[in-house]
């Protein structure tokens, strides 16, 4: 049996450019890739077994597998090209600048990535005793005791999986924190509307009803109405900062203090923490709870849309209620303490959040980052995330809108609109038009505060001659854009494919692959 | 400073173009009294990368490695054998060091082979569709529940015993702070599964029904009858595998009529790293395809016609919907996602069903064998390649006493429900590929010896 039973071959001729067609499609070193579905076939596998033992009969309790599944299999070979050709179709920063806002898109060490894979981590199980695992539990403890160092906090809970997981668990340290005095009844959370959808999403999914809170006219959280909202009803506030808009919020400490008065708690979402390592402890800024996106600040890969991790650091007054597990030295030994173990003195704490213990396999790639930094080399990433920030927002600001630039630096993102682009141009194009060039496009259309928003986040790992070359060609179409240029329009032309139709894949989607409802790819 | 690019002679420039007198300028929104004068004292300075290297090595040498001792732990994170090939390719930069695809024109390596993964883990879990993954199982079997509640509109999850405790306790951390009923169970330590005691637990408040395949001791059970129970209720039949290389060899949840089928998928390519990271896995009868939370990978054309993949349906995403969202979940599992599908592909349905029988042989001989064991008494006649032992004795004591003996024998059910006498003595024993015979012996000849 073969897996494409139907014998379809993709068409992947069509839409040469004025260019000669190739029979293959491909072009040069692009090489187009079918399906494994396409090329594979059931019979096929790429892993040797030893000749297994057969029993005489399973015991399976009747319920063995009899239908075919419909797994291709490719051998080695096919496999590893198949894999590496698909890989030369993905923009990597390893491929170049990578600025995206709000998602710290720096160079990935591979030093972390041999430490990780060190079979003293890689191959441990999670559940061994834990005298035999002393190793991995110093590694959460040291690594722990950066992040409250590096934050001014008292605790941090290690285990969420990502960001979003991170402000779920800071949520609902809150919200424990809040029943444990008889005030589960505060059900709203306030969140600037320049947040990242998470916040929003996050205080919903734990219970809470959601409040916007306006932006002021220079880029910030509008502190006045922030605290006229403050009320017996509110739970707290989830505030970014360094903000969406790149800036720090000046207004931080005030606003801890006011949100606390009220009875409130701040959580603070740390996505954009890189911009102020070693240079601002949020701690002192008065916030209760942080996440700390390791893909981010700290480098560990972000893998084509994971594994994150997202340790919540904890002021002193949330930090009885962090999740479980933690882990904690009883006489000499390190020790984990899970729920089933958990005495008296973590009585406060509200749960467990994930199987096991959290992404191990992170915690061993930030280690690495943070110990190859150091307390001086922090301090100067944060300066350097700044520094080649503010170097792109100056030498572009007299080509592309900068809303915010008058009123100063910004910090570890530089944020342009579409202010000024001829009708018909949008952010869309300035981006699409980018990929051409030869680089990943900025963040766009958010923040949602500045209309046809562009979010420029270098990060420190950019030399000053990738961030000319970039500035230069941001530069040549954003002046293409206002020229009305009407090529940017079908943007891009020398990208695997040009603009996908996106209205078409969510009408009548199509999540799998199946021979019998295959589309016709050429219309 | 090997990770910074910037030269003393760069900075001075930038700070010129920018118009600043300093680095210190760049920082005059952070309020005085925040702001730190240096370093942060009391942690050390950059080292280098042989430095650095030989820190954590010494604390991984701390660790028993797994594959260095007879090893038989499972309970929801397995030991297989991961072809080189996959931790190669998922090592090209590519792969590694991209975003989510936001970006499709130039993410399509991403996009196809999440759009493959996805087909792959329908056709494992026999489901009609799949997302591009979760954080991990226990995870995906909370968004599942939760996904459950917005279908049916009711607020009762039902959680079989002989669900994996710690996704238990995910779900009941949850359910405090949401207001979710949860209807929760201790396992006994027998041969029957709560199948029987679960179906006549469905009623009309009823959103879900939770139950794991294989379970927590390894047992087996039929789903066809609870999944009728379920829909004469109006009720979903939620499906959590922990282990999906027994799908490989047994029927698929989604053949015996579960609505939504979750899974870990660490077992294939992701390797055991301490508990994460892993893959959730995520599928589900294709007339619920709307309320799923996560990424989805959907197939469409470009301007030029040619065939490509975007992700799609993203108004049930934060994102976009904000509070309104089906899920909070951003950042998923991706690159776990493509060493799964990468090892699934070497595998193939011809790999995977020989895999699945070389362990459930596998384990099929250690359980006779160490059944013979004075002492020892096989609870679970029916399993894949993961069973249940009941001892004469407590078996947390006993599994500290040959992990000193340099043999990592199991998970005992008091690790896993401490102050359940009941289940005391149960220890839980998983045999993959990668156990021998003679680390089977070893186990027996030591149980025999510590028992005695």
């Amino acid at each position: 049996m073969t897996i494409n039973a139907s014998g379809w071959k993709p068409e992947m001729t069509a839409g040469t450019g004025g260019a000669p067609a190739t029979s293959t499609g491909n072009r040069a070193l692009m090489l187009e890739e079918p399906l494994i579905f396409e090329i594979g076939s059931a019979e096929t596998t790429g892993v040797d077994f030893a000749d297994a033992p057969t029993p005489a009969a399973d015991r399976l309790g009747g319920l063995a597998r009899e239908a075919s599944i419909g797994l291709p299999g490719l051998s080695e070979p096919e496999a590893v090209r198949h894999y590496t050709r698909l890989s030369r179709q993905n923009y990597a920063i390893d491929l170049g600048l990578f600025p995206l806002g709000s998602c710290t898109m720096k160079h990935n060490p591979r030093l972390n990535e041999r430490v990780a894979r060190m079979p003293g981590f890689a191959d441990v199980h999670p559940l061994q005793p834990v005298d035999t695992v002393q190793g991995a539990l110093e590694v959460i403890r040291q690594l722990a005791h950066w992040l409250v160092t590096l934050t001014g906090t008292a605790a941090v809970a290690m285990s969420p999986k990502a960001g979003a997981h991170g402000e779920l668990c800071g949520i609902l340290a809150i919200k424990a924190a809040l029943e444990a005095r008889g005030e589960g009844g505060r059900r709203v959370v306030l969140v600037p509307e320049s947040a990242h959808g998470t916040n929003p999403a996050t205080a919903a999914f734990a219970g809470f009803a959601v409040e916007d809170i306006p932006a002021t006219a220079d880029g910030r959280v509008d502190t006045d109405a922030l605290v006229a909202r403050l009320g017996p009803d509110v739970a707290g506030v989830m505030i970014t900062n360094p903000n969406t808009c790149g800036l720090f919020e000046r207004d931080l400490k005030a606003i801890s203090d006011a949100v606390h008065a009220a009875g409130g708690y701040v959580y603070c979402d740390g996505a954009n923490f890189n911009a102020i390592v070693g240079r601002v402890r949020p701690g002192d800024l008065g916030i209760d709870a942080m996440h700390i996106n390791l893909h981010k600040t700290f480098s560990t890969p972000h893998g084509g849309g994971g594994p994150g991790s997202g340790p919540v650091v904890f002021s002193a007054a949330l930090a009885p209620f962090a999740p479980l597990p933690f882990v904690e030295e009883h006489d000499g030994q390190l020790v984990l303490v899970e729920e089933e173990t958990a005495g008296e003195h973590h009585a406060q704490s509200f749960g467990r959040m994930v199987a096991f213990h959290g992404q191990m396999g992170m915690f061993t790639r930030a280690l690495a980052y943070i110990l190859s930094h150091g307390a001086d080399g922090l301090r100067q990433v944060s300066e350097d995330a700044v520094l080649n920030a503010n170097y792109v927002l100056r030498s572009l600001e007299d080509v592309l809108d900068a809303p915010f630039a008058k009123a100063g630096p910004c910090m570890h993102e530089a944020l342009f609109s579409d202010s000024g682009f001829p009708d018909g141009f949008s952010t869309l194009d300035v981006a699409k038009g980018l990929i051409d060039e030869g680089f990943h496009p900025m963040t766009v259309y958010f923040p949602l505060v500045v209309h046809g928003a562009m979010l420029v986040e270098p990060t420190e790992t950019e030399s000053r001659a990738a961030l000319d070359q970039f500035v230069r060609a941001l530069r040549s179409v954003a002046e293409r854009a206002k020229a009305g240029d009407a090529s940017l329009k079908t943007a891009p032309h020398f990208a695997p494919r040009a603009r996908l139709d996106e209205t078409r894949a969510a009408r009548k989607p199509v999540l799998v692959w199946e021979p019998a409802d295959l589309p016709q790819a050429a219309e | 400073m090997r990770y910074l690019p910037l030269t003393p002679a760069d900075r001075t420039e930038m700070l010129a173009v920018i118009g600043a007198a300093s680095v210190d300028a760049l920082f005059a929104d952070v309020p005085e009294a925040a702001r730190l004068d240096g370093p942060i004292r009391g942690l050390p300075n950059h080292a280098s990368e042989l430095a650095v290297e030989r820190h954590m090595a010494s604390l991984a040498r701390r660790n028993t490695v797994a594959g260095e001792v007879p090893f038989f732990l499972g309970c929801g994170a397995y030991r297989h054998h991961v072809p080189a090939s996959v931790d190669h390719l998922i090592q090209r930069g590519e792969y590694l060091t991209a975003y989510t695809p936001y970006q499709p024109e130039i993410a399509q390596g991403t996009l196809q082979m999440l759009f493959e993964f996805q087909t792959q883990v329908a056709r494992l879990l026999g489901t009609d569709v799949a997302n591009a993954s979760m954080y991990d199982g226990s995870t995906a079997c909370w968004e599942a529940v939760v996904m459950a509640r917005r279908i049916t509109r009711r607020g009762k999850a039902i959680l079989s015993g002989g669900l994996h405790p710690h996704y238990v306790s995910v779900a009941r951390t949850m359910a405090k702070y949401t207001g979710d009923a949860l209807d929760t169970r201790a396992p006994d330590l027998s041969a029957d599964t709560d199948v029987d005691a679960l179906i006549a637990a469905v009623d009309d408040d009823t959103s879900c029904v939770v139950v794991q395949y294989p379970d927590i001791l390894g047992r087996i059970a039929d789903l066809r009858p609870l999944a009728d129970a379920c829909h004469a209720k109006k009720a979903l039949l939620i499906a959590v595998v922990t282990e999906p290389v027994a799908l490989g060899a047994l029927k698929s949840p989604g053949e015996m009529d579960a609505d939504i089928v979750v899974g870990e998928g660490q077992s294939l390519g992701v390797g055991l790293q301490f508990g994460g990271p892993y893959v959730g896995l995520f599928g589900c009868k294709q007339k619920y395809v709307r309320q799923m939370p996560g990424r989805l990978c959907g197939e469409t054309a470009d301007a030029d016609g040619k065939r490509g993949y975007v992700l799609t349906l993203s108004t049930r995403e934060q994102h976009i919907r904000r509070e309104k969202a089906t899920s909070n979940i951003c950042t998923n599992s991706g690159l776990c996602a493509l060493a799964f599908s990468i090892h699934m592909t070497l595998l193939g349905e011809k790999g995977l069903r020989t895999l699945a029988a070389a362990n459930h042989a596998g384990a099929c001989a250690a359980a006779d064998r160490l059944a013979r064991v004075p002492g020892v008494e096989l609870v679970t006649p029916a399993f894949f390649n993961e069973f249940t032992l009941r001892l004469t004795q407590e078996a947390g004591p006993v599994v500290r006493t040959l992990a000193e003996r340099g043999i990592l024998a199991g998970v005992s059910l008091g690790r896993l429900y401490p102050g359940e006498e009941a289940l005391a003595n149960g220890l839980v024993v998983a045999v993959t590929e990668t156990t021998t015979a003679d680390d089977v012996e070893a186990l027996a000849t030591a149980l025999e010896e510590v028992l005695a």
